[in-house]
């Protein structure tokens, strides 16, 4: 089913996202997995107590035995007794340009993921489906490597002061000047940590008395963002407009609980492309309700940013808006940019406002000199300025890879979820098992994938999660596909009986979650 | 008379049967009888006191709201809002604002920002890795560089395991709300920088403050605390207790009492956390940070977070200490796994750092007598007063006497740096989130030392402030 939305002509393009319902006997098997791996758990807790077994995890010093512990037992149990036995599917070390093909080094186990060894030998050549690196910006060679080279002999690698004392470079401010250009807002500041960003400028725009409306998957970043702000959250869920809608009416007519007074400010805090469902927001509906409720809308385009849009302006020229509709334009330029660091894009008076205001440029130090260079030459390399048509030539490959890859992964049976149009692609695997095996069955064929589990996901609804890149070329991604049939085969991941759900008739609920700060 | 008689065998059949029943069966069916009739008599009522607005009212009451500006309009000419500009690289002749200055205000300590060979470090890892990671750690964002980096940090600090952050303020505010979660006491500082700050609200832990470097006062704080655990032994038990200093502090250049917080520790069953980010290739005898400027055994500090953006002369921070202790932080450092790992160019340029910082121990011993220096000449400055020990190179110059406003005494600090700078030394106030700092510091004039500087130079600023102070000060 493709689930088409003609909401009044807001779309003008069709949204097609769908989440496939979850296999009754996957579900039930998914249980009973978990179940026997915690009886397994238990015992072998019960084992390392009587020291039947030997424990080997790290212990305290003998001096400190009677403080009080720093752990709880069951914090650490799905650690100790899940994680563990899967651990090599993650912090994989690499030792090359994390490009379309990759080099890993090579660790062995000899005590079932407790302690690894390097072998030494170096895994060539293997096609890369986890990084971050949408448009191919991750080279090692090339205009944007010899600028950074350039800047890196002229600056030097650090810095050693705030924006705000003696930290703000030429550089900076010219890096500013052209994220604003790019996004087509007023103006923007540029912060050396995307995480930072959301967690550090999300408490300097809200406080005491405010309500922050977040969706329910949102980024840990958003979330430390929210809470340190100290206003009230509340919480709709995932890309539902009807329960966004409810939550602003009730806001707005009982004002604050327990006083009535009405609210300060009204704070919307929505992603781009979600990067573990693979959906992107439904902006033009948001945007409506905007407006018609009288709220600010935070948009963070950590995934979506160069990734989405016909020249890779992200999720507002996806969808044909008006970039001034957004009141606070986020993002990162870890993904599409190839470099580390975010941004905030916006009003003169907004970005005035974080420049005096924002806890970064307070006390934080500011951005590394190569890196601003490596984000310049390749934003302009996007927009077309650097004399090329490179940069269109990659936003158009990562569109049709993106189509290509998950038009082939449906006919092949595997439940995908997400947006059609969305980089991200997570095919589910749902059971703990799986998630280990799927993880070092591709890697046997050489092919590397992120494989994500709980707590980043529900506790049934693992998954792998492939990236898809512009540096993809058609036989890696044929290559890659081959080898997904195959082990797709091996495992029974072929779960689709395409029983599509779609997204608004999900039922949603009267309850409401409120946080507040005490 | 035959519906009578089954009646009566009906009766009698049931009245058998409820005889022979067991007490206990007997005594739950009344129980449960007795409960149905009181749940069908009592008074229902609503699930959540839903409004009598009419839908018009809720129209209207949506019309009326209006919200605040989404951000306060900022003055044009609010100090904060206008940045020095720098042109060309920060290091020791520094462009500011189109004027050539030497550097006095960038954590340049050991003057590694433009050494050759860490930038040719930088420039061989950016030829084999590119710029950017594009991953996080636990997704193929882990790079040979980030493992090599980590452990020759826990070499060189003598501690098994150390943990790489790709930005120093999210080192130490990481870390924090990793260990102590609600119900959790700490006690800090008051002095504590404002990273610090931030850790403790994100761990929603119980926050005591003690006075500044005042061991009497943690120690009447740890004395109620006590007090408090044993009217509760079973809380006690459970509720883990964490003391928060730093090495050097960043707000008044004066050391933690290190020797006597140790002692603290063992009696009272506290865990110390120290931050490094000042004493970390400053203090000690080889840069090791206080526990070698004080000779403790680096296993009783529970944690040692640093960022190496000071003395390192690079960017992001890590922590170090028992593997025990930092395994944790791998799954539950939120700054470790949810951003992106630190790029490989300033992780090699962080190791090339560490070996300089190894192979030339006497550096340290320079920008220590280079401190005692600046710190003997800028005493007996009319209307200034420094503030900070004479070991530390990062030195504050508050005014001795404030106007009574901080907006006055700021513009007044301005104007001497103004000065400073227009005359070849490039200085900086030291600034402050005003609202939300919890002991807010008195407005000061940052001095920070670097090895590079020359004794000329030293003299130099320090004749220059003293010009400074007396023109605008008298």
């Amino acid at each position: 089913i493709n689930h088409v939305v003609h909401n009044g002509g807001l779309y003008k393009r069709p949204f097609n996202e769908a989440f496939e319902e979850t296999p009754m006997l996957v579900a039930v098997l998914t249980y009973v997995g978990y179940g026997v791996l915690t009886l397994f758990g238990y015992l072998r807790d019960f084992m390392r107590q009587w020291k039947i077994e030997k424990c080997q995890n790290a212990t305290e010093r003998e001096e400190q035995k009677d403080f009080v512990p720093l752990y709880q037992d069951f914090e650490n149990f799905y650690n100790r007794n899940l994680y563990m036995r899967i651990r090599d599917s993650w912090n994989r070390p690499i030792c090359s340009v994390p490009g379309a093909k990759v080099d890993m080094m090579e660790r062995v186990s000899h005590d079932y993921n407790w302690t690894f060894t390097y072998t030494g030998r170096v895994l060539k050549g293997i096609i890369n489906m986890g990084s971050y690196n949408y448009l191919g910006f991750a080279q090692k060679e090339g205009t944007c490597q010899e600028a950074a080279a350039k800047v890196l002999s002229q600056y030097g690698a650090g810095v050693c002061s705030t924006r705000q004392e003696i930290g703000n470079l030429d550089k900076h401010e010219e890096l500013e000047k052209l994220v604003a250009r790019f996004l087509g807002v007023e103006s923007a500041m540029a912060y050396g940590m995307g995480f930072a960003t959301n967690s550090m400028n999300i408490p300097a725009l809200v406080g005491k008395g405010c309500l922050i409306l977040s969706d329910e998957l949102n980024h840990a970043s958003l979330v430390l963002g929210a809470r340190l702000s100290g206003a009230t959250i509340r919480i709709f869920k995932h890309n539902n407009m009807q329960s966004l809608e409810k939550l602003l009416k009730d806001a707005i007519v009982h004002g604050q609980p327990r006083t009535r007074r009405p609210w300060k400010k009204i704070l919307i805090l929505v992603e781009g492309i979600y990067s573990m469902e693979g959906s992107i927001v439904r902006l033009p509906e948001v945007i409506a309700l905007k407006k018609k409720y009288k709220s600010y809308l935070y948009l963070d385009e950590a995934h979506s940013i160069g990734a989405l849009g016909p020249s890779g302006r992200g999720v507002v020229e996806y969808f044909g808006l008006n970039p001034e509709d957004v009141d606070v334009m986020m993002g990162t330029f870890t993904k599409s940019f190839g470099a580390a660091g975010g941004y905030i894009g916006g009003k003169k008076e907004l970005i005035d406002y974080l420049r005096t205001y924002s806890h970064s440029a307070v006390y934080a130090t500011s951005m590394s000199p190569p890196v601003v260079e490596q984000i310049i030459t390749s934003m302009k390399c996007i927009m077309g300025e650097d004399g090329t048509t490179v940069g269109k030539a990659r936003v158009q490959q990562l569109a049709e890879n993106t189509r290509y890859f998950r038009r082939r992964l449906k006919e092949m049976g595997f439940i995908i979820y997400g947006n059609e149009d969305s980089p991200v692609v997570p095919l589910m695997l749902y059971m703990p098992a799986k998630i280990g095996a799927f993880g070092r069955e591709m890697l046997k064929r050489n092919i590397g994938v992120v494989v994500v589990g709980f707590p980043a996901t529900p506790i049934i609804e693992s998954r792998a999660r492939f990236c898809l890149s512009a540096a993809h070329t058609k036989e890696m991604l044929d290559t890659a596909l081959k080898e997904i049939n195959e082990v797709g085969d091996l495992l029974q991941l072929k779960y689709s009986r395409h029983r599509l759900v779609p997204l608004l008739d999900r039922p949603f609920d009267e309850t409401t979650y409120e946080e507040t700060e005490d | 008379s035959v519906s009578l008689i089954q009646l009566e065998c009906c009766v009698e059949l049931v009245l058998c049967f409820y005889f022979q029943a067991p007490a206990y069966h007997l005594i739950l069916e009344g129980i449960l009888i007795l409960w149905i009739i009181r749940l069908l008599f009592s008074k229902t009522y609503k699930l959540q006191e839903r409004s009598d607005l009419t839908p018009k009212e809720k129209e209207e009451l949506i019309e009326e709201w209006q919200p605040e500006p989404l951000v306060p309009p900022v003055g044009k000419d609010h100090p904060a809002l206008n940045y020095n500009i720098v042109s060309g690289p920060p290091s020791h002749i520094i462009t500011v604002n189109g004027k050539e200055c030497i550097n006095f205000a960038s954590f340049n300590f050991l003057g590694l920002l433009d050494n050759e060979k860490v930038k040719s470090a930088a420039q061989a890892s950016l030829k084999k890795y590119g710029v950017g990671t594009c991953g996080p750690r636990g997704f193929y964002g882990t790079f040979d560089v980030h493992l090599e980096l980590e452990e020759r940090l826990a070499k060189f600090m003598r501690t098994e395991e150390a943990i790489i952050y790709s930005y120093g303020f999210a080192t130490i505010a990481s870390a924090i709300p990793a260990y102590s979660k609600r119900g959790d006491v700490v006690f800090v500082d008051e002095a504590a920088c404002f990273a610090i700050q931030k850790g403790l609200q994100a761990s929603r832990s119980d926050i005591k403050l003690f006075k500044h470097n005042d061991m009497t006062d943690l120690e009447r704080l740890l004395k109620e605390q006590e007090i408090e655990d044993q009217k509760n032994p079973r809380k006690a038990r459970v509720t883990r207790r964490f003391i928060v200093v730093e090495g050097l502090y960043i707000n008044t250049g004066d050391v933690c009492p290190l020797p006597e917080l140790i002692k603290l520790k063992y009696k009272y069953k506290v865990r110390i956390f120290l931050e490094e980010s000042l004493s970390f290739g400053v203090l000690g005898e080889h840069g090791r940070g206080i526990t070698e400027h004080f000779g403790i055994n680096i296993d009783d500090i529970d944690l040692i977070s640093a960022n190496m953006e000071n003395a390192l002369a690079s960017i992001g921070g890590f922590c170090c200490g028992r593997s025990f202790i930092i395994d944790h932080q791998r799954l539950s450092g939120q700054g470790y796994c949810f951003s992106a790992s630190l790029p490989p160019l300033l992780a090699a340029a962080a190791i090339e750092a560490l070996n300089i910082m190894e192979d030339n121990p006497d550096i340290f011993q320079t920008l220590r007598a280079k401190c005692e220096r600046i710190h003997k000449a800028l005493q007996g400055i009319s209307g200034l007063k420094v503030v900070g020990e004479s070991f530390s190179p990062a030195l504050h110059l508050q005014l001795e006497e404030s106007c009574g406003f901080r907006e006055n005494d700021v513009k007044l600090l301005k104007r001497v740096v103004d000065y400073c700078m227009n005359s070849g030394i490039a200085l900086t106030q030291a600034h402050y989130l005003e609202k939300e700092e919890k002991c807010l510091p008195p407005p000061s004039i940052r001095v920070v030392v670097t090895v590079e500087q020359t004794e000329q130079e030293l003299d130099k600023a320090a004749s220059l402030l003293k010009e400074a102070a007396q023109s605008v000060l008298n």
